[in-house]
């Protein structure tokens, strides 16, 4: 494979689309309302209708307003039309819209809001192409950039341009992703590893099962680059097992690579090679920590260890290892197709690129959002999602999931950024936003938080382990109105130790969402205390008054 | 003005009596010091006001412990989580491990099962009171000042924390003082 | 190899490069206290209570598992740190079923010794009252999981001094527990060899010979690191 041969690929599936293209979304979400019999209905309509020489019904992956799909979209003469709520009986009306029918189902309107104000760079392909099919990719310049790498960029140029574009990982803290593609790179060592984390468990978070499922390829193309930047050959995809349908087509787009010898040994003739294996986690949420995921991938119990040595020193198997976020390794070809200064025209100072996030909860337009870093929150909530339903009040928007905190209404001005939300009490994380309207109970989130917590705790470590009992003993003991105000100061004093002495960032992480209830929200929990009769004042002069 | 002191026995095996019986010449001090005005060696039957000190060993194990405990909380200006029943559940707390029947199943275990002469659980409201659901140490159900573990606490760690108390410093045991068990 | 300076409570101390801080401060007499960390075998850093305050580090670092650097200043007992102790010990205590009065290792308890030397004298959050079971089904010792604390230095004795792989971690967070072979009742477990290294590993009453009553279950650390010696430094030489 030579770039001659990906541009014939390319000029050849463009030469043979059809007229009209109608794309069926389907990424899990619509694939559970049927999309599958949808699409196959759309066919067999198109052929019964004659239309089949002039329309390419397309599987397709996810189009971002998951709240209204299923979702059919059509491409017809550089016009997109949108189909929303579509049931498989629905198809012999669309096929007929498509001459001017009548038809009855519900028209999206790509001019909203929910679409208008988003900006695409991870999720460009999205709803576009099909994920199964590489010559798709390869249409819309797909492996272009890692060509322009393997063949005219030396590896440390390669850093440069991810340093140069500001790309933090995606992962959720935020760490400079060109600041770790260098100490890989610099690291002493014959063999790397590359580890592409796809163990999204926050709750209510999809933004990187939709990547993988609609756009595969974009991120076998980002590990590819990182591995000629930092000089590894083997990379591994570690996709919880909860996700089948991203796996397998990560399985078919990894075929697909190999048999082009985009992937393997000797990537585009050049001395290059690289490998890439899926690993399959097991449901166990603390694996998205990188060191817990590395023994996973080890074939250990997936516990984590103490830092240093981080991953880049001494990761799988004790060699240098970049650990990347799906999002992160989605960013990489286009940075490298149009460079580390385009991207770091997009965002804020300190917070470049776009920012995918699981716009959910109580909100009337929810989906997957794509946006420049520094988007005001009300922006996404209140324009692009809507506001609450119903009539109700947004209360609270929950970012980061449980790792991160509850941003109240008062706050939604705030710039969506790295730091600005930091600054919160909240974080990034991965993506996941869980909108809150006014007759949502902080004190039960915080509780629900703390319960998935402990749930996920490993057990290795005693202060995560025990401690997060503890704090949902404490809150059940709250929300059930039998506690005191000697319950609540244990509870931050149990916040504050977890945080500060937990071995890895589940624990450390695990009191925030309590910490930023009790910030913003303190008046609920003491509204559920209980009158202490017995408590430290009660003794002699004072007397208590008997329950 | 001598110290006002009461020791009370809730759900233990007057071990930590015992132990404080082993105090021996120090009691004689302590005699110069204290009136006892409650305690199991003492023939009182209510809980009395205005009580300065007071050790109170075993843990709540029904209604009865209870009730005089909350008594004693409110009657008292100091009190000392005598022994590790009192201090951490110890062996009474052991049936908590059986769940939420626990009460039910120790009784149906020691008076049914192992019965060899009329098996029957004891029950006569207003004499034999109903066991808690779980057992508690103290301070789970009141607040305590002090503590002063040990099964039983050795009579000379007893004598540590009562003379630092009759000499109103803030008491303070440490190392093996504090040993569990 | 090289020699690192760094200071330690004050105290001016020089280690060997790639030593431990949990080692270079018991070489120069100071104790930092531990519960996971068992001389022979690899540390894991879980236990977290030898955490100790690094200036420039916003993090607290456990002693055990972090390598001493040039210039490296340490505290080891803060104000801040006394307490996280005593708070990991309450969170332990509460966590399982802790009598010490009729434990077979009442006065030879690790857990029961660092309680007491962090100045715990009673344990404020609510007791879960777990109920665990006691496997007995070895002929010659066994195990209680109400008295384990989850170090797992049962596992990695067994792994990696004795090399048998019997014992190992099973479930998630507090329904964690040690387990023998694939789950099986110890007595079934036939990779064990019978070979006793984790018992004389074991910081609580969890691992007991049989027989044992309260307080009989002592152990002789000594011939775990005599063998671990004789092992990496061909030299045999019994630690007494």
């Amino acid at each position: 494979m030579q770039l001659d041969d990906l541009n014939a690929i390319a000029e050849k599936h463009r030469s043979s689309r059809k007229k009209i293209i109608v794309r069926t979304c389907m990424s899990a979400g619509c694939m559970s309302s049927q999309a599958d019999v949808i699409k196959k209905n759309l066919e067999a309509e198109a052929k019964a209708q004659g239309l089949d020489a002039d329309v390419e019904v397309r599987r397709v992956g996810c189009m971002g307003f998951c709240g209204q799909g299923p979702l059919v979209g059509v491409d017809e003469n550089g016009q997109h039309g949108l189909w929303e709520f579509v049931k498989p009986e629905d198809a012999p009306a669309i096929i007929a819209a498509l001459k001017g029918g009548e038809c009855k189902v519900q028209r999206g309107d790509p001019k909203h809001p929910f679409f208008a104000k988003q900006m695409h760079i991870v999720r460009a392909n999205g709803g576009i192409i099909d994920p199964e099919r590489i010559e798709d990719y390869i249409a819309i310049g797909g492996y272009k950039a890692l060509h322009h790498s393997l063949t005219e960029l030396q590896p440390a140029q390669v850093v440069e341009e991810i340093t140069k574009s500001g790309l933090r990982g995606r992962g959720g803290a935020g760490f400079p992703t060109g600041l770790k593609w260098g100490t890989v790179a610099k690291s002493p060592g014959a063999k790397k590893y590359i580890v592409c984390n796809g163990d999204e468990g926050d709750p209510g978070a999809f933004m990187d099962r939709s990547v993988l499922e609609s756009d595969p390829h974009l991120v076998l193309e980002g590990m590819a680059i990182a591995a000629y930047a930092v000089g590894a050959d083997q990379g591994y995809l570690y996709v919880r097992a909860e996700y089948p349908l991203a796996i397998s087509r990560l399985q078919i787009a990894i075929k697909q690579a190999k048999q082009l010898g985009l992937l393997g040994a000797g990537v585009f003739e050049t001395p290059f090679n690289f490998n890439v294996d899926i690993r399959i986690g097991a449901g166990a949420f603390v694996c998205g920590e990188e060191t817990a995921l590395m023994a996973s991938v080890e074939g250990k119990r997936g516990t984590p260890r103490p830092r240093p040595p981080f991953p880049a020193a001494s990761g799988l198997w004790g060699c240098p290892t970049l650990i990347n976020n799906v999002e992160t390794f989605a960013n990489i070809s286009a940075i490298i197709n149009r460079g580390g200064a385009w991207y770091a025209g997009i965002g804020t100072e300190k917070s470049k690129g776009t920012k995918v996030f699981a716009l959910t909860g109580k909100i009337k337009n929810n989906g997957l959002i794509e946006v420049p870093m520094g988007i005001p929150l009300r922006q996404i909530v209140m324009e692009m999602g809507g506001g609450a339903p119903d009539g109700r009040q947004v209360k609270s928007v929950q970012t980061g999931g449980p790792s991160g905190g509850c941003i109240p209404a008062d706050y939604l001005d705030t710039p969506v950024d790295y730091e600005s939300l930091t600054k919160l009490g909240s974080i990034m994380g991965s993506g996941g936003m869980v909108v809150m309207d006014d007759s949502t109970n902080m004190v039960e989130i915080a509780k629900f938080y703390m319960e998935f917590c402990m749930e996920e705790s490993c057990g290795k470590c005693i202060p995560c382990r025990a401690g997060t009992v503890q704090m949902f003993n404490l809150l059940e003991k709250i929300t059930q109105r039998k506690a005191t105000a000697r319950d609540l100061a244990k509870l931050e004093e149990l916040c504050d130790m977890v945080k500060n002495t937990s071995l890895c960032g589940l624990g450390q992480t695990a009191p925030n969402p309590v910490v930023s209830t009790l910030k913003f929200f303190r008046k609920e929990y003491e509204e559920l205390l209980q009158p202490d009769p017995f408590g430290p004042h009660s003794n002699g002069a004072a007397k208590p008054q008997a329950k | 003005m001598k110290i006002r002191l009461a020791t009370v026995w809730l759900g233990g095996c007057a071990g930590c009596h015992m132990s404080f019986l082993d105090l021996d010449e120090f009691l004689i001090d302590l005699a110069d010091a204290v009136d006892l005005v409650y305690s199991p060696v003492v023939d009182v039957k209510e809980f009395p006001e205005n009580v300065d000190l007071c050790l109170i060993e075993g843990a709540v194990c029904n209604v009865d412990n209870l009730e005089i405990l909350h008594k004693v909380r409110a009657r008292s200006k100091v009190l000392v989580a005598f022994g590790d029943c009192a201090v951490t559940g110890n062996v009474p707390a052991m049936r908590n491990q059986f769940g939420i029947d626990n009460a039910d199943n120790v009784l149906q275990r020691a008076y049914i099962e192992n019965a060899q002469f009329n098996p029957v659980k004891p029950r006569q409201d207003g004499i034999v009171p109903a066991l808690l659901e779980r057992v508690l140490p103290v301070h789970e159900v009141v607040y305590v000042e002090h503590f002063l573990p040990g099964c039983p606490p050795p009579a000379a760690r007893i004598k540590a924390l009562v003379a630092q108390l009759l000499a109103g410093t803030e008491p303070k045991l440490e190392g093996t003082n504090l040993k569990f068990g | 190899m090289a020699a690192k300076t760094l200071t330690i409570d004050g105290k001016q101390i020089s280690a060997e490069e790639g030593a431990t801080v949990l080692q270079a401060a018991t070489e120069a007499g100071i104790v930092i206290p531990t519960l996971c960390h068992l001389e022979g075998v690899y540390d894991v850093g879980a236990c977290r209570l030898c955490i100790v305050e690094v200036t420039g580090t916003p993090k607290l670092l456990p002693a055990c598992t972090t390598k001493v650097a040039e210039g490296m200043e340490i505290k080891t007992d803060s104000e801040r740190l006394r307490k996280y102790r005593r708070m990991i010990l309450e969170l332990l205590f509460a966590e399982r079923n802790h009598v010490c009065a009729v434990c077979v290792s009442n006065g030879h308890c690790e857990l029961q010794t660092l309680a007491y030397s962090q100045g715990l004298d009673h344990v404020r959050y609510e007791y879960t009252f777990p109920k665990w079971k006691v496997d007995t089904t070895h002929n010659l010792f066994g195990m209680d999981h109400n008295r384990c604390v989850l170090c797992s230095r049962c596992v990695r004795v067994c792994w990696h001094i004795e090399g048998a792989g019997t014992k190992n971690v099973s479930g998630r967070g507090g329904k964690s527990q040690i387990i023998t072979d694939l789950n099986q009742p110890w007595g079934e477990a036939e990779s064990c060899t019978s070979c006793g290294k984790c018992v004389q590993s074991c910081p609580t009453g969890a691992l007991f010979h049989k027989g044992s009553t309260v307080g009989e279950m002592e152990r002789d650390r000594g011939k775990l690191e005599f063998i671990v010696t004789a092992r990496e430094k061909k030299q045999w030489i019994a630690t007494d």
